[in-house]
């Protein structure tokens, strides 16, 4: 089931195109990676979502309805410039958030407790902002996000600002959240929380969407038969495969990179190689996200 | 609705609560405590009383010399002049006018001798004596009598009164209109510059520390600008009736002790009086007092009231939007300007329209709500037309509720840029833009 629909979105600022008929659907209860380089229109989205700034032409649909200011409400959005008042106490400035969005009073009070609780801030609640260390004011902001308990979270770059360790319990709190039933879209081009996070993503590349699907289909899809191979004697290339690269391990055995180059299969590769040396090691090298992501930009630059 | 209460609600508190509010609103009462009470009771007290020397070698001026209420004079005890100077070195006088020995035609190098330089009040005050004398002696030498002479001298004080409407009669007073009308019009003046500019600020601080994001995601712009506005202008009045109860409570305070300490001194006179005015008549504040007896005061209050509100939502809209179009304190100067000129103008034009508070330049500027706020406070002190009075608010109102709307347009895409290198022709387009 898609909770966002987002569809043929475009958007142009002063004459410059920041996203060109951008269509994204969005599936209930996933955790959705929405990557693209610096400048790519990830942000734009994400403010065109939140009702931030409108689009200039398509439609954006929420749980099948359009979606409006009043439906923002509902979704927590922890924008990437991260900002809160500075002189305001902690737990007043996270009462006020929530009671914009339209939480009571005793509510708001005694989520504030169990979120600061469960992040190990109980004793800042009466600090004024400006007192917290970074990454104290990053898990505030990160409770103001979460505190009316959103069906559908926007993080744009969540972990930025984050020691391993919080970014770990950030990054746990928001797998809990997600097994609690919310959808879960985060914007970044750090690619190792994709790989750990993300069971979707999308690519926005120059204002234009250029993939977009489950992570493992997107794999496949990418997979291009390269194998790696650790093995005793030297290989040539010969039917059915090419040797890509070569080099010596630390235990003096080969490594060495092929490509499957008509496509017979590992078991095929495996049998001719087999025929020629003794193979420690063999398997097939599925692309990494970041691999995926560098690629289908630098095809874009190139086409 | 309910999101314009909370913004209001947290704009109020969090800046009623910081030290600074609580210092301006215990300093600003003893200030102008301090500036309305001192005067009057150093009036009360005046000068310290002098004794001055005089040598007078011509023996005109005998019968000028008498003691007067602050001055001692010691007319030709000492004949000497050297003994005379010595007197004054040793402090036994404070000064010595010496007077030389000529003819009353020609009497123009008097000189006075005294430790420290005199002031030139106290000069002027022997002057005068001399010169009347000598004008009454030519007088008289010219063949007029003494009886004439007095019959000659005419005694005029007009005394101002203003009719309202109704026909009822108030005695004006030019001096308190125009102290009420400085006082009110220099209130809304700073209180325009110092909470539009809080404004301003607080608008730049939520866009710099980019929470705005998350705000414009539960709030509508234009709900946050009013809240911020309108909670801004809440501290400003309970700033001013603290500020007004804790003034009147220290200047009646002081006034009660002034009048207990000030009694003995004055009771010379109090005994041709009516008993019932003996505290009234020893009581610094009785000019105050009579000031604002001659004024309309609802009339003032209730204007000060409107023009301190409307004029400050007239421009605290402003200067939201140029908080909105600045990313730093720094960059809202050049917007600044523009926005702060009709004020300041219409308190450098405040003397002219003085002159003449129901002239045609006090008229429309009372009339353009740029200028009205500061200009008509002026004005409605020495009384206005009700229908200027109406007329001015209409405009007030029809103004403020266009300026805010103005503000908004701007101040909706303004907060969420970042960066951009602002002009006006910028302003212009983000005004312009349909988002």
């Amino acid at each position: 089931m898609t909770v966002l629909d987002i569809q043929s979105v475009s958007k142009a600022y002063n004459g410059h195109q920041a996203l060109k008929d951008v269509s994204i659907q969005i599936p209930q209860g996933s955790i959705f990676g929405l990557l693209g380089p610096n400048g790519a229109g990830k942000t734009t989205l994400i403010r065109i979502i939140t009702r931030i700034i409108e689009q200039d032409s398509g439609e954006i649909f929420l749980n099948g309805a359009r979606i409006t200011t009043r439906m923002v409400r509902e979704i927590g959005y922890l924008p990437e410039e991260r900002g809160l008042y500075k002189k305001m106490k902690v737990g007043e400035q996270l009462l006020y958030l929530a009671q914009l969005r339209g939480m009571s009073k005793t509510e708001a009070t005694k989520r504030i407790y169990e979120w600061l609780e469960r992040l190990s801030l109980t004793s800042w609640i009466r600090k004024k902002v400006e007192d917290l260390s970074k990454g104290m004011a990053q898990k505030v902001q990160f409770i103001a996000t979460v505190l009316h308990q959103p069906q559908l979270l926007i993080l744009d770059e969540p972990f930025s600002g984050f020691d391993p360790v919080n970014a770990n319990l950030i990054k746990d709190e928001i797998l809990r959240l997600r097994d609690q039933g919310a959808t879960i879209i985060f914007s970044t081009h750090r690619m190792e929380s994709v790989e750990e996070l993300c069971d979707h993503i999308a690519l926005i590349n120059k204002s234009e969407k250029i993939l977009e699907g489950p992570k493992i289909e997107i794999k496949n899809q990418f997979k291009d038969g390269t194998y790696i191979i650790t093995h005793r004697h030297s290989l040539n290339g010969s039917s059915g495969f090419d040797v890509l690269s070569s080099s010596l391990d630390e235990f003096g055995r080969l490594a060495t990179m092929i490509r499957d180059t008509e496509g017979k299969g590992s078991n095929a590769i495996l049998q001719s190689i087999m025929q020629n040396t003794e193979v420690y090691s063999f398997i097939e090298k599925v692309p990494t996200i970041n691999e995926i992501f560098i690629k289908s930009v630098k095809e874009e630059i190139h086409a | 609705m309910h999101n314009i209460f909370l913004v209001i609600k947290r704009e109020y508190l969090s800046r009623v609560r910081k030290k600074s509010f609580l210092v301006m609103t215990i300093v600003g009462p003893l200030l102008f405590a301090t500036l309305m009470v001192v005067p009057v009771f150093l009036m009360d007290q005046g000068a310290d009383g002098k004794a001055i020397l005089v040598v007078d070698e011509s023996h005109l001026f005998g019968h000028v010399f008498e003691d007067e209420e602050k001055i001692i004079y010691a007319y030709n005890t000492i004949e000497d002049e050297e003994s005379a100077k010595s007197m004054i070195q040793e402090g036994k006088f404070d000064g010595l006018l010496i007077i030389p020995d000529r003819s009353i035609d020609d009497l123009s190098e008097v000189s006075y001798y005294s430790m420290s330089n005199p002031s030139i009040s106290s000069l002027n005050h022997l002057e005068r004596k001399l010169r009347n004398e000598i004008e009454q002696q030519k007088l008289i030498r010219s063949g007029l009598d003494q009886e004439f002479l007095d019959k000659l001298k005419a005694r005029v004080s007009v005394s101002a009164f203003s009719i309202s409407e109704s026909g009822t009669e108030t005695q004006g007073s030019a001096v308190g209109a125009t102290a009420v009308g400085y006082i009110a019009s220099f209130l809304i003046y700073m209180f325009i510059f110092i909470y539009g500019a809080m404004c301003m600020r607080g608008v730049i601080e939520e866009k710099s520390s980019r929470i705005i994001e998350i705000i414009v995601a539960s709030v509508k712009p234009f709900h946050l600008m009013m809240g911020k506005v309108l909670g801004i202008a809440s501290v400003g009045l309970s700033q001013l009736l603290l500020w007004i109860t804790l003034t009147s409570a220290i200047m009646l305070g002081s006034g009660l002790i002034f009048s207990q300490t000030m009694q003995p001194p004055a009771m010379g006179q109090i005994e041709l009086m009516d008993p019932g005015n003996e505290v009234a008549a020893g009581n610094p504040l009785e000019p105050v007092l009579q000031v604002l007896d001659s004024l309309n005061i609802p009339q003032v209050v209730l204007a000060f009231v409107f023009f301190f509100v409307s004029g400050y939502l007239f421009y605290g809209g402003l200067f939201a939007a140029v908080g909105s179009a600045a990313d730093s304190d720094a960059d809202a100067q050049q917007f600044m300007l523009p926005v702060t000129i009709p004020l300041i103008l219409s308190i450098m034009l405040l003397g002219v329209v003085l002159n003449d508070p129901n002239g045609s330049l006090a008229f429309w500027m009372s009339m353009i709500p740029f200028t009205a706020p500061v200009v008509m406070m002026m004005r409605v002190a020495f009384g206005v037309p009700f229908w200027e009075l109406g007329l001015s608010m209409v405009f007030m109102i029809a103004g403020f509720i266009f300026m805010i709307w103005f503000a908004s347009r701007i101040y909706r895409v303004g907060i969420l840029m970042h960066g951009t290198k602002v002009n006006y022709k910028v302003l212009a387009r983000w005004f312009m833009s349909n988002q």
